[in-house]
C-alpha cells in the first residue's frame, strides 16, 4: 500500500512539473510584448522599470528558474500583468472560494439525486420509472448548459420574477446556478449508476446470494450497491476539481465572480501571469483530486492494487 | 472360407456397365441462405433497433438541410436587411431574423456546416491518431508500451478545456483549423487507451495464438484479426465523440474563443442570441434545438451501433 501511494505521488509530481513547464514556455513563446497595452506610451525609463519589475528583461530560461523557485518555495505565482499589485495566488484563492459555493452545493445535490434516480431506474428496468429517468438523463446530456441557464432565467426570473437573474451576494443568487450546474451531474450519475448496477446484478455472486435465499432488499443493499458505487468514484475526479475552477459558462451567464469568470476575463485581457497561474492551479487541483480518489479507491477495492 | 470366396467371385462377375458415375451433387452442401458478412449482419441489427434507426434518419435529414438549407432559404447567410430586424418566424423568414436582419434559416444551416465538420473531423482525426498510437503501444509492449501509456496518463490529467483554451490563446487564431488542433490535441488519448486495451486482449486470444503457431505473418494477423476486431469499437467511439466535439466547439464559440464573424457556428449563434434572449427567445431556440437534436441523435446512434457491431452481445 505504501509503495502504491509513493508511486502515485511520484506520478503526480512529474505530471505537475510537465504541465507547469509546458504552460510556461508555451505562454512565453507567444509573439508580441505582454506589456504592450500599458507600456507603449510610457517614457523610456518607466518602461524599463516595468520590465524589470516583472522580470521581462531577463531571458526566458532565467524567468523560468525564478518562476519555479517562487512557486516551489513560496507558492507564489507572481503578479497580475493587467492589474499591478494584485497577487495571482491571492486572486485565485478568493475566486476559487466563490466558485466553490454554487459548485459544491450543485455537486452534492447532483450526486444525491443522480444516484437515487440511477437506483430507481436499475430496479425498475424497462418499466416507466426507468424510462422517465433515462429521459431526464438524456436531456441532461444533450441540452447545452447555456440553453438551460437562459431558459430558467427567462421563466423564473423574467416571467415569474421569483429569483434574481444575475448577481452575487444573497442566497437567491445561488439557486439558479445550482440547478443548472447539478442537472448535468444528475444525468451523468443516473446513467452511470444504472448501468453499473445492471452489470453487477448479472454477476454470479448475485445469483449465488439469491439462490441462498437472501432477501431482495439485502441483495441490493449488501452486494449490488456496494459494488456498483465503486466505479462511480472515478467520475468524481473531474467534478470535485471542477467545483473550484467553476463553470466558465454558468459563471458568465449568472455573473458569479468565480474562477471561471476571471479566467475568461484574463484570457480576453491577455493577462499572461493570470493565465499561467490559473492553468497551474486547475491542473494541480485536478491531479491532486485524482491522487486522493486513486488512493481511496484502492483502499476500498483491493482488486485494483493487484493489477 | 467358402463364403468369402463366393463373394469375391460374385464381385468379379459384375459387369462393368453396372458402374456408372452419377457425379457429386455439389449444391447439396451449399448454404440455402445468402452468406451474411460482418457488415451486413451489423446493418441488419441496426435496422431492427428502432431508436437507433430513427436517430440515423434524423441525422440524415439534418445533413440534408445543412447541405441544401442555405440554398433553400433564398437568402445569403451574411445578407443584412435593415427593414427586417429581429422579425419572428414567418413565411418569408422561416426561423425569423437576427439583430442585423439576417435570415436565421440560412444562418442556422450555414452554422451547422461548421459545427458538423468540427464534430466529424475532430472525432475522426482523434480516432485515427489514437488507434495508431494505441496499436503501436500494444504491438511492441514492454518498455515502449510503458512509456507511451505514461505520456497518455500525463496528458489525460490536464483538464481538457484548459488545454483547448490555452491553444487558442497561444495560436491567437480562431480559424476552423486551429479549433480542430486544439480540440484533438488531447482528444485522442481516450481512444488510444481503448484500442490498446482491446489489442492486448486480442493478442492473448486462442485464435491469434493458433494463427501464430501456424506461421501466419504478423502483418497478416494484424490485417485479418486485430483490425477487424477493433474497427467496430473505433466506429462506436467516433459516434460517441462527435457530440462531444460539437459541444466543445459550441462552448468555445459561446465564450468568444471559437469561430469568429463573419463565419458562424451553432455555438456562436447561440451566444449572439443569448444577449437578446429576454426579448427574442426564438433566436436561441433554433440553434439550441439543432445542437440538442444532433447530440441526441449521435448518442442514440452510438448506443445502437455498439449493440450492432459487438458480436459478443449477440444473443
Amino acid at each position: 500500500m505504501a509503495k502504491f501511494i509513493v508511486k502515485r505521488i511520484g506520478y503526480m509530481l512529474v505530471t505537475l512539473f510537465i504541465v507547469v513547464t509546458a504552460t510556461f514556455f508555451l505562454m512565453h513563446s507567444i509573439p508580441g510584448d505582454p506589456l504592450a497595452h500599458m507600456a507603449r506610451n510610457l517614457p523610456e525609463q518607466t518602461r524599463e522599470n516595468y520590465y524589470e519589475k516583472y522580470g521581462l528583461d531577463k531571458s526566458t530560461s532565467e524567468q523560468y528558474l525564478i518562476f519555479m523557485k517562487n512557486l516551489v518555495t513560496k507558492g507564489d505565482l507572481g503578479e497580475s500583468l493587467r492589474y499591478p499589485g494584485r497577487e495571482v495566488t491571492d486572486t485565485l484563492l478568493t475566486n476559487a472560494s466563490v466558485s466553490a459555493q454554487p459548485g459544491g452545493l450543485a455537486l452534492l445535490a447532483g450526486i444525491a439525486i443522480g444516484i437515487l434516480l440511477g437506483i430507481v431506474a436499475a430496479l425498475n428496468k424497462n418499466r416507466w420509472p426507468d424510462y422517465i429517468v433515462m429521459f431526464i438523463a438524456i436531456l441532461g446530456i444533450t441540452v447545452p448548459v447555456f440553453v438551460l441557464a437562459s431558459v430558467l432565467q427567462y421563466f423564473l426570473s423574467v416571467k415569474l420574477m421569483v429569483l434574481p437573474t444575475t448577481g452575487w451576494g444573497s442566497w437567491q443568487n445561488v439557486v439558479l446556478p445550482v440547478i443548472v450546474l447539478s442537472f448535468g451531474t444528475i444525468a451523468t450519475y443516473a446513467r452511470y449508476v444504472k448501468s453499473n448496477m445492471l452489470d453487477v446484478m448479472g454477476q454470479d455472486y448475485i445469483l449465488t446470494a439469491e439462490a441462498k435465499g437472501v432477501s431482495k432488499l439485502n441483495v441490493v443493499k449488501k452486494h449490488v450497491l456496494k459494488n456498483a458505487f465503486l466505479p462511480c468514484m472515478t467520475l468524481l475526479v473531474g467534478q470535485v476539481s471542477g467545483i473550484f475552477t467553476g463553470s466558465f459558462v454558468v459563471e458568465k451567464i449568472f455573473g458569479i465572480p468565480g474562477l471561471g469568470f476571471y479566467y475568461i476575463n484574463s484570457i480576453n485581457d491577455r493577462d499572461y501571469t493570470m493565465i499561467i497561474g490559473t492553468t497551474v492551479f486547475a491542473a494541480a487541483l485536478f491531479v491532486f483530486v485524482q491522487l486522493v480518489v486513486d488512493i481511496a479507491y484502492s483502499i476500498m477495492d483491493p482488486r485494483i492494487r493487484v493489477k | 472360407m467358402m463364403v468369402n470366396h463366393d463373394v469375391t467371385d460374385r464381385m468379379e462377375n459384375i459387369p462393368d456397365e453396372k458402374f456408372t458415375i452419377i457425379g457429386i451433387d455439389k449444391d447439396a452442401e451449399a448454404p440455402t441462405r445468402p452468406r451474411v458478412g460482418y457488415w451486413r449482419d451489423a446493418w441488419r441489427r441496426l435496422k431492427e433497433n428502432k431508436v437507433a434507426f430513427a436517430a440515423l434518419i434524423i441525422l440524415l435529414i439534418l445533413v440534408f438541410f445543412i447541405i441544401f438549407g442555405p440554398a433553400i432559404s433564398g437568402y445569403e447567410f451574411e445578407q443584412i436587411d435593415a427593414d427586417a430586424i429581429n422579425k419572428g418566424p414567418s413565411a418569408e423568414h422561416w426561423f425569423g431574423t437576427d439583430d442585423l436582419g439576417r435570415d436565421l434559416f440560412a444562418r442556422v444551416w450555414q452554422a451547422g456546416r461548421v459545427s458538423i465538420i468540427i464534430g466529424i473531423l475532430g472525432a475522426v482525426i482523434a480516432s485515427v491518431v489514437g488507434s495508431i498510437y494505441g496499436g503501436i503501444a500494444a504491438y511492441f509492449g514492454g518498455a515502449v508500451d510503458d512509456i507511451m501509456m505514461r505520456i497518455v496518463e500525463v496528458l489525460l490529467s490536464i483538464p481538457y478545456l484548459i488545454i483547448v483554451i490555452l491553444i487558442s490563446v497561444i495560436t491567437d487564431s480562431k480559424s476552423l483549423g486551429t479549433m480542430l488542433v486544439a480540440l484533438t490535441l488531447t482528444g485522442w488519448c481516450g481512444i488510444a487507451r481503448l484500442v490498446r486495451g482491446q489489442m492486448l486482449q486480442l493478442k492473448s486470444q486462442e485464435y491469434v495464438l493458433a494463427a501464430n503457431a501456424l506461421g501466419v505473418a504478423p502483418i497478416k494477423i494484424i490485417l485479418k484479426h486485430m483490425i477487424p476486431n477493433t474497427i467496430g469499437m473505433i466506429i462506436v467511439a467516433i459516434t460517441f465523440d462527435i457530440p462531444g466535439y460539437i459541444f466543445s466547439e459550441a462552448f468555445l464559440s459561446y465564450v468568444g474563443l471559437g469561430i469568429q464573424p463573419p463565419s458562424t457556428s451553432w455555438g456562436a449563434l447561440a451566444s449572439a442570441a443569448q444577449q437578446n434572449f429576454m426579448f427574442y427567445p426564438y433566436q436561441l431556440m433554433f440553434p439550441a434545438l439543432m445542437i440538442a437534436l444532433t447530440m441526441l441523435s449521435f448518442t442514440l446512434l452510438g448506443d445502437g451501433l455498439r449493440d450492432a457491431l459487438d458480436p459478443k452481445l449477440r444473443k
